[in-house]
């Protein structure tokens, strides 16, 4: 009954937060990690562990030792890639979730140069490699932006299932005609010639790739922040009709956009093959494409912010296998780091938006 | 107007302040080794969860054996470990002071070979592998073995004469076992044939069970597997088939529809290698162990299989134990017809192991090479 009142007489109305101050916008997010830690704990003291060792043990494994440290950056590197590819794009309120398709075809075509040329010194294939893995993801980016840009096709649907499409495409080649003659007939293309790997720093996996990495992050911020180019597509991004209006080509950003998005991604899974698997095979990502999604999101589309976040998520990867030797198993690490990331991206949005309770005056 | 938010948030935060300090509260004892002997610290890589009835779920029984049969030594999983992540865990392990590691998944090959030119000191076991270094030996069975026998008693037992074979990769290991799962229904009834459907995925229980029921639908009344779950068994009970499983005993899961499986018994293996550690003698090899060592065998046949079966399997076990006859022994015929394997030749391990043609009998397809 009083239910039934207070529904009819009180209602929940979600708004904007027309002025977040940047001490909010710090205080939530530590906030929502506390949070989170604290849920967490009561659900680690639940199942019979103990919270404190097991968080010592995560922070530790991720951020206590030089190869934690080597491997959260090997991670960041394909995180921050794809993290700006996406948030490029969201800025624009296109919705590209097809970051994990373009990482396999850049990784394709990167490969692709790779393999075709095995003989070919560094200075030839290195530039090659780099250039056909933009190329291959900045296409399988720009697929979907054609129907999207003339037609305004829901780009949601069509990236994703490219998604699919790219990763049976690498299947089919590493089962098929890129088969390693030597390799007993599993599934892996032949090793890549050493001209065509990038160096990886002293004993540790981190790659070049790493420079090219940071490198995107100061190109996607000087876009977005010092060219004309980056104005029109936040223009684009606050409101479509606006721009349209001050005579902004919408269809044309629509494509650049999607085109230089893929090319992020493509150059990330190029990155992947070139410095950590050395050759084409199947399963090169365990989801960063995907992940890219959340790291854009937590990172507020910012460059510098992505950057921070996708160390930081790297870690997270890392400290979930610790937290297993450490006797926990993998299905408990998942409901943590989901949990983790749950109150995360609650607190975000409670900073954007804030829920209030409204009086209903004229309702009925 | 209320601020809702302000208020939740307080509430939220006192309820989980008092569940996390009441959690702390329990105190949990370390346990310590009171023994002065140092322990040999053994830790494995699975590529599944350790319920994933299948192969995992065989790793896993082997690493308790290997725990109750060997003093002194101490080990530790890491489950659901993707193939990329391969070599990140295998280091991290290393880093944590294990001496050996066992890595179960093929894909986890290129990243057992670079940890291991790091660690010159500690030794990788492989599983199903084919590269090799100093400190990095490969294990795997002969399930071909184990797949023939299984396919006489679907030989002899369909009645529709279509078996239905739920297959992960077409990769050699897999296409082995279709092609001696085949040899042996042939071996009893030559006009049965074995339909194979590719799920490009070792543990999807879902999409395993429909793979089945398309089979089943086309008329199969037999379903075997190279998966990981005991989906496709699921699919058979349902559909008051038979099933024939694969990894584990699968009895329990479909306790009308199972016949028997192939099945991996890895306890043995792993007392071996580490016995060998321990005394300082191993030496990098590539193991790959026969039935006559009971690495691979079959799980004890249900009710449902009759003596005459029973005896015919176990009339050919003899033969293979014994050494006298290996499965893969001409004339083999391919899809074509083409005699491949030529009268009393024996196929050579080198050309099991890299299997890219089925044999006649198979209905299915392989991703063809350049």
């Amino acid at each position: 009954m009083i239910n039934s009142w207070l529904a009819n007489r009180f209602g929940l109305r979600v708004e904007k937060q027309i002025h977040v101050s940047p001490w909010i916008s710090l205080f939530i997010p530590f906030i929502s990690i506390v949070l989170a830690l604290l849920v967490g704990a009561v659900f680690l003291s639940l199942t019979g562990n103990d919270p404190w060792k097991v968080y010592g043990v995560m922070f530790k494994g991720a951020f206590g030792s030089v190869f934690g440290l080597s491997e959260c950056v090997v991670n960041a590197i394909p995180l921050l890639m794809t993290g700006l590819a996406v948030a490029l794009a969201f800025r624009m309120l296109l919705w590209n979730i097809g970051a994990e398709g373009q990482f396999y075809m850049g990784a394709f075509a990167a490969s692709w140069v790779a393999l075709s040329f095995p003989h070919a010194p560094a200075y030839l294939v290195m530039p090659g490699m780099f250039l056909a893995g933009f190329a291959g993801g900045a296409l399988w980016g720009l697929l979907p932006a054609i129907p999207r840009a003339l037609l305004g096709v829901n780009e949601t649907l069509t990236t994703l299932m490219l998604n699919y499409v790219a990763i049976l495409w690498v299947d089919s080649l590493v089962y098929g005609h890129w088969r390693d003659p030597q390799g007993y007939n599993f599934p892996l293309t032949a090793q890549f010639s050493d001209a065509a790997t990038l160096p990886s720093l002293g004993n540790t996996r981190i790659h070049a790739g790493v420079f090219l990495a940071l490198a995107a992050a100061v190109v996607v911020h000087i876009i977005l922040k010092h060219t004309v180019w980056g104005y029109e597509i936040r223009i684009i991004g606050e409101s479509q009709k606006a721009a349209k209006y001050a005579g902004i080509n919408v269809v044309k950003n629509i494509l650049l956009v999607m085109m230089l998005s893929g090319g992020l991604s493509g150059l990330a899974g190029y990155c992947e093959v070139a410095g950590i698997t050395h050759r084409l095979q199947e399963s090169i990502s365990p989801g960063y494409g995907y992940t890219a999604i959340i790291v854009a999101w937590l990172g507020k589309l910012n460059p510098w912010a992505i950057m921070v976040v996708s160390f930081l998520f790297g870690g997270f990867l890392v400290g979930g296998y610790t937290m297993q030797s450490a006797g926990l198993p993998a299905a408990t690490v998942s409901i943590l780091q989901g949990s983790i990331l749950f109150f995360v991206l609650a607190g975000e949005i409670l900073t954007r938006y804030r829920i209030c309770l409204v009086e209903r005056r004229n309702d009925q | 107007m209320l601020k809702l938010r302000r208020v939740a948030f307080w509430v939220l935060l006192i309820f989980i302040l008092t569940m996390g300090l009441m959690g702390c509260g329990k105190s949990t004892t370390q346990p310590t080794s009171s023994e002065g002997k140092e322990k040999l610290k053994v830790a494995f890589i699975y590529i599944g969860p350790v319920g994933d009835a299948g192969w995992t779920y065989a790793h896993e029984q082997g690493r308790k054996y290997l725990e109750q049969h060997v003093p002194d030594i101490e080990t530790k999983i890491v489950e659901k470990v993707p193939e990329v992540d391969g070599e990140k865990v295998a280091t991290q392990l290393v880093q944590e002071g294990y001496k050996v590691i066992f890595a179960t998944s093929f894909g986890y090959m290129d990243g057992i070979i670079n940890v291991a030119k790091k660690y010159p000191n500690i030794i990788f076991l492989h599983c199903s592998g084919y590269k090799t270094a100093p400190n990095v030996g490969t294990y795997f069975g002969r399930m071909y073995q184990a797949r023939y026998l299984s396919g006489i008693v679907a030989g002899k037992m369909t009645k529709t004469n279509k078996i239905g074979y739920v297959a992960a990769f077409p990769i050699p290991e897999v296409v082995r076992g279709i092609n001696a799962f085949t040899l042996g229904v042939r071996a009893v009834n030559p006009k049965a044939t074995v339909n194979v459907v590719w799920t490009n995925t070792w543990l999807n229980p879902a999409l395993e069970k429909d793979a089945a029921k398309s089979l089943l639908e086309q008329g199969c009344d037999i379903i075997t597997q190279h998966q990981d779950s005991p989906g496709p068994m699921q699919a058979a009970e349902e559909k008051g088939a038979y099933g024939i499983g694969y990894n584990s005993d699968m009895s329990k899961y479909a306790p009308k529809a199972f016949l028997t499986a192939p099945v991996w018994n890895w306890g043995p293996y792993y007392v071996k290698v580490i016995n060998e550690i321990k005394e300082g003698k191993w030496k990098s090899s590539q193991y790959w162990g026969p039935m006559s060592d009971g690495v691979v065998g079959l799980a004890p046949f249900s009710k449902a299989v009759p003596e005459d079966v029973r005896k015919l399997v176990e009339e050919k076990k003899q033969l293979i134990v014994s050494g006298k006859w290996d499965v893969f022994t001409g004339p083999i015929k391919d899809q074509k017809g083409e005699i491949r394997v030529k009268d009393g030749e024996r196929m050579t391990d080198q050309a099991m192991l890299s299997f890219d043609w089925f044999v006649e009998g198979v209905q299915g397809t392989i991703p063809a090479k350049k």
